[in-house]
């Protein structure tokens, strides 16, 4: 659009869209680095990852707890490669690549191991609001029926104790089932959805917001995400920021409006729309993307890539814009 | 950060047992109470040993103790639950403040359920908040003695006692204060070598009193040390590369090349870690060498230390273990106040501090990174490998991770040399070795045997096995089930690894008709659904689906499918897991089915 042809005031003028942050200039002291991935070569500064690496050749490594705006925890192991001659397979979005490491970003190897990972993920996890995990779980045949019928929620999960556990008698599988948490008016948390991926433990911590309202709790099966005691929100170090919710892949963490309109069964995607704005409360100008429902304000989120933001919000642009809604 | 603590205060008792570590707390200066979050994290490490205490001391972790710890410490409060969470030892729930840990792990297998049961009817069931409870426990260290169980008893001192062959009587006996733990004279029942000649790790256990100095100086100790400082630290690690000497924790890897990168490693300071974290189900040698040989280990430490420019050394020692945490304390006590640690090694050298911390009931940290995160006052979660420790390690500092048998055979080493040392066994498998031997032989015990016997030997030292042989356990719950064709394998490590199996920490455990492989199994499938730190995907929920299939079977109802099931799942688990817990967990579980077949009926 020519802005000389606006003449409405401007503040009614559509927002620039989000700005992406410029590609960083190379180092031009910085060393670099020759592999091969896929048969092709590649020369990477040193340092770079062997998903970055791969990503110069417009290969595409899945990945479900890697985040560019968080340091990579390499938890859940989708991204995992063959580096010619190690014992075991690498996780892309954490290793650095090497000088004349050969890697094949999808051997039968690769594959099978991604296919377990999903198939373990879904047999246990709620996944039916992960949509890029439900397109994996096609593309690698991945069968979470195989371990057998799903067992009846647990109780208390959050009661249980490092180091000891009920042994079952192995005719059902074992989930993270468990009731949705809803002890606040801003967000829920749905934790049989958690794949414990630790993003939101990341942005709460010391990725982004440096509250650390919440952790893991527990070990091995039983670990979750918690705050202390498993206190409610209000009870506990959280600044409501939602940064944990702009990061979560899979819907555990959504907003309370969000949670209520799908109980009550009227979340309607096809009538929804999404619109990027500025936050209207300071300086800072952070991008918000706004989800409007039936002219109702649903959820607000910021796009990861934005600079100005990184996908991070205060509380105030994150829940403070509802009065939108009249 | 600004901290929010929303705990009740802490109980007079709480808040004593955490200042007695800490110190009374400071007096803020307005000034800094003002700047935004006061006084920041000064001493994250102290986490784990400000746990320690309030758990010794009220028996469970309460909102106001753990919060006065988070105040003390400048810890969040999450961060912290997370951490107590996360230990099977420590209790976040209201428990009796005696409580006796029954091992009910596959060398105890019968002995701990038979205690349980009685224990059970006599003071109702697990995890009671009254006078006494009990739980059960993973290997508990002293499978040679098996049943095992290790008693805790809040106050002020603490009462801790852990004891093998345990009865109800002696159990109760240890609620009572009494110390159950095996005097001098016992020891040959279960070190049966005591006082041969010619033992080269075994040589003072037993014959001496533990934590007397001038004994162990009079029969050689700290000569090893003395030796070393006189050569340099470059020439100390020559013979340790000469005399092939590879680590002893499980993973065997060259000592020599180890030591040579952390004395290259430009980053400063080094730290060195003792791993005595011994949790691997059929384990019990550093216990027995730290416990009767206390110098032996601080020697090796200080002769690592030295040869790798490290002052600062910790001992990571599994909480199971209080007689040998008493010990090496003592044994520290001592030796620095005669000069030998501290300020200048044996009053020449550089100096050396040695810390000892105290697990908290995981066998995850027993791995190193997982080690280093525990000491650093955090999770036990492993960390993403590489960067390796010898450049990025204990508070991201370069950091030697040594053994407990390892760093006992680092003195010896500069005492006899390097080629009298390599000249015993070959390969990679040099110099004497310690083999914890239990189950179903004539004389379960620790035995030391030159590297190159053969499992028929071995079985033959420890009285052979008298009830017949099944089958047996070669590396411990990480390990590969053998049976008889195995006998004349030598016990190296080319020779397991030849057969497919792995000499792990050396346990050979042995089954005879009587076991119940499937029970064993399953045993084997619980501990590593129980261990698992839950950080990676494969091993998180591969673990549960593990048990899940060999209960199953157990049942006598496999489904169609679970055994390609168990081959692929096993499979990524190997390749996919972070670290090495998930990456074995399959083993034993794979090796013991496929001895176990035919396979029974198959549910529809
Ligand atoms: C799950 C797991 C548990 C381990 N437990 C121990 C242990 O208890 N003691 C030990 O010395 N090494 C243990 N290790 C091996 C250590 O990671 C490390 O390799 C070893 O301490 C190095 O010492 P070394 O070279 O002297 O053997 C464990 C490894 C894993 C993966
Ligand atoms: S709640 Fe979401 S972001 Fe947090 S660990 Fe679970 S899946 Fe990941
Ligand atoms: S393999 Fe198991 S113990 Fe190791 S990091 Fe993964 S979950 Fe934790
Ligand atoms: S994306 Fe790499 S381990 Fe999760
Ligand atoms: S002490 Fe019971 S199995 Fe080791």
């Amino acid at each position: 659009m020519n802005p000389d042809e606006i003449n409405e005031p401007i503040w009614k003028v559509p927002p620039p869209r989000a700005s992406v942050m410029p590609a960083r200039p190379p180092d031009p002291a910085c060393q670099t680095i020759t592999l091969q991935i896929d048969g092709r070569t590649v020369t990477v500064p040193a340092g770079t990852t062997l998903l970055q690496a791969a990503s110069r050749l417009g290969l595409r490594i899945p990945t479900l707890c890697w985040a560019p705006t968080l340091t990579p925890i390499n938890a859940c192991r989708i991204c995992v490669v063959e580096v010619e001659g190690a014992r075991t397979l690498a996780p892309a979005c954490a290793r650095p690549a090497e000088a004349g490491m050969v890697v094949q970003t999808g051997s039968e190897r690769v594959r099978l191991s991604r296919k377990l990972v999903l198939e373990l993920l879904a047999s246990s996890v709620a996944l039916d609001r992960a949509p890029e995990l439900l397109r994996l779980i096609q593309e690698y045949g991945a069968d979470p029926e195989r371990f057998g019928p799903s067992a009846a929620p647990a109780d208390r999960r959050d009661a249980r104790h490092a180091g000891h556990h009920h042994v079952g008698d192995g005719a059902t599988a074992e989930t993270v089932a468990q009731p949705v948490k809803v002890d606040n008016s801003l967000y829920v948390r749905d934790y049989a959805r958690c794949v414990l991926c630790y993003k939101c433990v990341e942005a709460c911590g010391t990725d982004a917001q440096h509250t650390f309202a919440i952790t893991i709790a527990g070990r091995g099966f039983d670990a979750r995400v918690s705050t202390e005691w498993d206190a409610p929100l209000p009870e506990g170090a959280c600044v409501y920021c939602g940064n944990c919710i702009n990061v979560c892949p899979t819907g555990a963490l959504v907003f309370r409006t969000e949670h209520e309109l799908r109980e009550a069964g009227s979340w309607a995607p096809e009538r929804q729309q999404e619109t990027d704005t500025i936050c209207p409360f300071c300086g800072v100008g952070c991008t918000l993307r706004v989800k409007v429902q039936d002219d109702k304000l649903v959820s607000v989120t910021s796009p990861p890539e934005v600079d100005v933001t990184g996908g991070n919000l205060c509380v105030k642009g994150r829940f403070g814009t509802s009065y939108v809604n009249g | 950060m600004d901290l929010k603590i929303h705990a009740p205060p802490p109980t007079t008792a709480e808040r004593t047992a955490v200042d007695e570590l800490l110190g009374p707390p400071a007096v803020v200066a307005h000034a800094d109470r003002v700047r935004r979050g006061g006084p920041q994290v000064t001493r994250r490490d102290l986490l784990l040993p400000a746990l320690h205490a309030l758990q010794d001391r009220v028996g469970f972790l309460s909102e106001g103790g753990l919060g006065y710890v988070c105040e003390r410490l400048r810890v969040p409060p999450a961060d912290a639950f997370g951490v107590a969470s996360f230990y099977a030892l420590w209790s976040t729930v209201p428990i009796a403040p005696t409580v006796v840990h029954v091992c009910d792990d596959i060398a105890c297998r019968r002995g701990g359920e038979a205690l349980v049961t009685e224990l059970g009817a006599a003071l109702g069931p697990s995890g009671t908040n009254g006078g006494q409870t009990w739980k059960r426990s993973p290997c508990l260290g002293l499978c040679e003695q098996a049943p095992a169980a290790y008693v805790t008893r809040a106050g002020s001192p603490v009462f801790r006692t852990a004891f093998g062959n345990a009865t109800i009587t002696k159990i109760q006996a240890a609620f009572g204060g009494e110390d159950q733990s095996p005097s001098r004279e016992g020891l040959s029942h279960f070190v049966p070598q005591t006082g041969s000649p010619g033992l080269k790790l075994l040589g003072r256990v037993g014959r001496l009193d533990p934590v007397d100095l001038d004994a162990h100086l009079g029969d050689g100790a700290f000569a090893g040390l003395q030796r070393a400082l006189s050569i340099g630290p470059a020439a100390v690690r020559t013979e340790i590369s000469g005399s092939g000497l590879t680590g002893r924790g499980g993973a065997a890897f060259p000592t020599g090349r180890k030591w040579d990168a952390v004395a290259a490693a430009p980053a400063q300071p080094h730290y060195l870690c003792c791993n005595a974290d011994e949790s691997e189900p059929g384990t019990f040698k550093d216990r027995v060498l730290m416990e009767w040989d206390p110098y032996a280990v601080l020697e090796g430490i200080a002769i690592a230390a030295f040869a790798t420019g490290v002052e600062h050394a910790f001992i990571y020692i599994r909480g199971e273990y209080p007689l040998a945490e008493a010990r090496l304390t003592e044994a520290i006590r001592r030796a620095t106040a005669r000069g030998l640690l501290g300020a200048r090694l044996a009053g020449s050298g550089p100096p050396l501090t040695i810390s000892v911390r105290r697990g908290a009931g995981a066998y995850i940290c027993g791995e190193e990174t997982a080690l280093f995160e525990s000491i650093e006052g955090k999770r036990g979660e492993p960390r993403s490998k590489p960067p390796f420790p010898v450049h990025v390690g204990l508070f991201g500092k370069p950091t030697l991770v040594n053994n407990v048998e390892t760093l006992v055979n680092v003195p010896l080493i500069l005492r006899e040399g390097a080629a009298s040392f390599a000249a015993v066994g070959g390969g990679a498998s040099t110099g004497p070795k310690l083999f914890c031997v239990s189950g179903a032989v004539g004389r379960p015990g620790l035995y030391e045997l030159p590297f190159g016997v053969t499992l028929r030997e071995v079985l033959a030292v420890a009285g052979g096995t008298p009830r017949g042989l099944r089958s047996l356990l070669l590396g411990g719950a990480a390990g590969t089930f053998v049976g008889e064709e195995a006998l004349d394998t030598p016990l190296t490590l080319e020779g397991t690894r030849k057969i497919g199996a792995s000499l792990g920490s050396a346990v050979v455990m042995v089954f005879d008709h009587t076991s119940e492989p499937l029970d064993v199994i399953r045993r084997i499938a619980q501990f590593f659904r129980d261990e698992s730190c839950g950080k990676c995907v494969p091993c998180r929920v591969g673990t549960q689906r593990l048990e899940e299939l060999v209960a199953r079977r157990l049942r006598g109802q496999p489904r169609e499918g679970d055994e390609l099931l168990r081959e692929e799942l096993g499979q990524a688990m190997r390749d996919a897991s972070i670290c090495g817990l998930g990456q074995t967990a399959h083993l034993a579980i794979d090796s013991g089915l496929r001895r176990l077949n035919p396979l029974p009926e198959l549910a529809k």
